[in-house]
């Protein structure tokens, strides 16, 4: 008997828990404050999110003299912390002559003192800091940039 | 003299459970004596595969503390683990081979593995980290010898089609099988993280092997 009565305890709160979320996601609403799920409730599933595609067709040329060139390919797996740089393995020489991608740039090699070092400088070994992929996503916000190739 | 006596005694018991062995039975028909070996061989071979399924599987090989905390939640990082296709290579597809006379030979091997477990070899991830390129070393060695025999069990150049793939991934391949190498030459880190020096000790075992 004890037992039936928490059965039904137990009942009544989820019951009372799973319609709360529901009733705050309207208070959100109406105060004008949206959840990044947008109007899901808790325990539904959130739609998926419009996930971007990499474009990797090809090197993309670079918008002004100095600009670290673009990642033309899939670069997540890639291993990059105090112990190896996976990225190395296909840039750095003498790896890139069998690998057939670009030598990372000389400067790459300079340490802030101008020191040339045999191995990437310390201030290099992030590329990814510098060196990023480029999804075909519409731009955040509003913008006039040109090439600097193109401004006169 | 003690010590002979014994011996005297073992090899008087051991000589009559031989005779006890070779006795032909006179209780026991024949037929019994077929359905029971026939039986027990069946049990004792399901036993034995029984076995070899339980210390086949992911749960067995992370319930080593050594794994888990260490390649396993790296592995976890992985395409081979999570991806858009919901395929999984689990630790035995790729560390464990197929064919069963190269399995037994594995799990054999595997037993040396046991030791160093309860010796502490590389209990913390500080000992497996000092011990992990030459771990890495070895499996990158079977691999060669192998012809990444275990990534073929999944993968194969004649079903790849090179048109989607990434222009550097085609170009690659195409040499690959012109030039015979073999999937682990180029892709070593895809399910474990590298330790430091691994691209040196690559370079070594590439001129060792040629
Ligand atoms: C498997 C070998 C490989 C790995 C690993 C690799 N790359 Fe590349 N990368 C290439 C190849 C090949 C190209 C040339 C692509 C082309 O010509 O379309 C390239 C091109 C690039 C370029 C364009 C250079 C230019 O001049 O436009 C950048 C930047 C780059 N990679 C950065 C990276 C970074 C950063 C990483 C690590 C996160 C990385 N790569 C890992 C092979 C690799
Ligand atoms: C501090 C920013 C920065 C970091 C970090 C960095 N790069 Fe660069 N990279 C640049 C810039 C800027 C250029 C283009 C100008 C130049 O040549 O220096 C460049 C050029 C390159 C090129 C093209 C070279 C060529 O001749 O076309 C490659 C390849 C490259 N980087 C790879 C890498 C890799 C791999 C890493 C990581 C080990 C890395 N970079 C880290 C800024 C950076
Ligand atoms: C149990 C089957 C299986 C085995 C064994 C296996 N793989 Fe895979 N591998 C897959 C699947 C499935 C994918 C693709 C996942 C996806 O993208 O959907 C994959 C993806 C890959 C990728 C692409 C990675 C990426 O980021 O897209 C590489 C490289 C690869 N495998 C290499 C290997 C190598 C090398 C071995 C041997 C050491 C191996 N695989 C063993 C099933 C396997
Ligand atoms: C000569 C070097 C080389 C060999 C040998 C090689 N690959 Fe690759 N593979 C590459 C490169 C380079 C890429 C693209 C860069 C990357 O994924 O890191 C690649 C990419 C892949 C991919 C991902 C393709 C995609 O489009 O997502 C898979 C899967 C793969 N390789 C499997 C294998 C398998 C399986 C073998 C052995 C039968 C093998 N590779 C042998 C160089 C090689
Ligand atoms: C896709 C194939 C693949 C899967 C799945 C895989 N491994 Fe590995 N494993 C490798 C390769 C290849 C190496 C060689 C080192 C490297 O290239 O990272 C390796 C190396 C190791 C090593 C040697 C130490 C090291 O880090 O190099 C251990 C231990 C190991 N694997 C255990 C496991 C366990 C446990 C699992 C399951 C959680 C697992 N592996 C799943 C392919 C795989």
């Amino acid at each position: 008997m004890k037992s039936l009565k928490m059965l039904v305890a137990t009942g009544l709160i989820g019951a009372f828990m799973s319609i709360v979320p529901g009733t705050t996601g309207v208070l959100a609403q109406e105060e004008g404050v949206w959840s990044l799920r947008g109007e899901v409730a808790l325990n539904d599933a959130a739609p998926l999110a419009d996930t971007k595609k990499q474009n990797t067709s090809g090197k993309m040329g670079r918008a002004y003299r100095q600009q670290p060139p673009l990642i033309p390919h899939r670069m997540e797996k890639y291993q990059i912390n105090s112990k190896v740089n996976q990225c190395l393995r296909c840039h750095d020489w003498p790896y890139n002559t069998e690998e057939g991608a670009p030598k990372v740039s000389e400067t790459h090699y300079f340490n802030r003192n101008g020191v040339a070092l045999d191995t990437i400088a310390g201030t290099r070994w992030f590329c990814t800091q510098c060196h990023v992929p480029q999804t075909q996503a519409r731009a955040l916000v509003k913008n006039k940039f040109k090439n600097a190739s193109e401004v006169d | 003299m003690s010590n002979n006596t014994e011996n005297s005694e073992n090899v008087g018991v051991i000589k009559s459970v031989w005779r006890w062995f070779r006795r032909p039975t006179a209780r026991f028909a024949l037929g019994t004596l077929v359905i029971v070996g026939f039986v027990g061989g069946i049990v004792f071979w399901g036993g034995f595969n029984w076995a070899m399924e339980v210390t086949n599987n992911e749960t067995f090989c992370i319930s080593c503390h050594e794994m888990e905390a260490n390649v396993y939640r790296e592995y976890k990082q992985t395409v081979h683990y999570n991806n858009r296709t919901g395929v999984r290579a689990t630790c035995p597809d790729c560390h464990v081979p197929k064919t069963w006379v190269h399995k037994i030979a594995r799990k054999i091997q595997a037993s040396n593995e046991l030791y160093h477990h309860f010796l502490g070899t590389v209990d913390t991830p500080e000992k497996f980290e000092a011990k992990r390129l030459e771990l890495a070393g070895n499996v990158w060695k079977v691999m060669k010898e192998t012809d990444s025999r275990e990534c073929r069990n999944c993968h194969n150049f004649d079903f790849m089609d090179f048109t989607v793939q990434e222009n550097r991934a085609s170009k690659r391949h195409a040499e690959a099988i012109d030039s015979g190498k073999t999937c682990i030459d180029c892709h070593k880190g895809i399910a474990h993280d590298l330790p430091e020096g691994a691209f040196d000790a690559e370079r070594k075992i590439n001129k060792a092997a040629n």
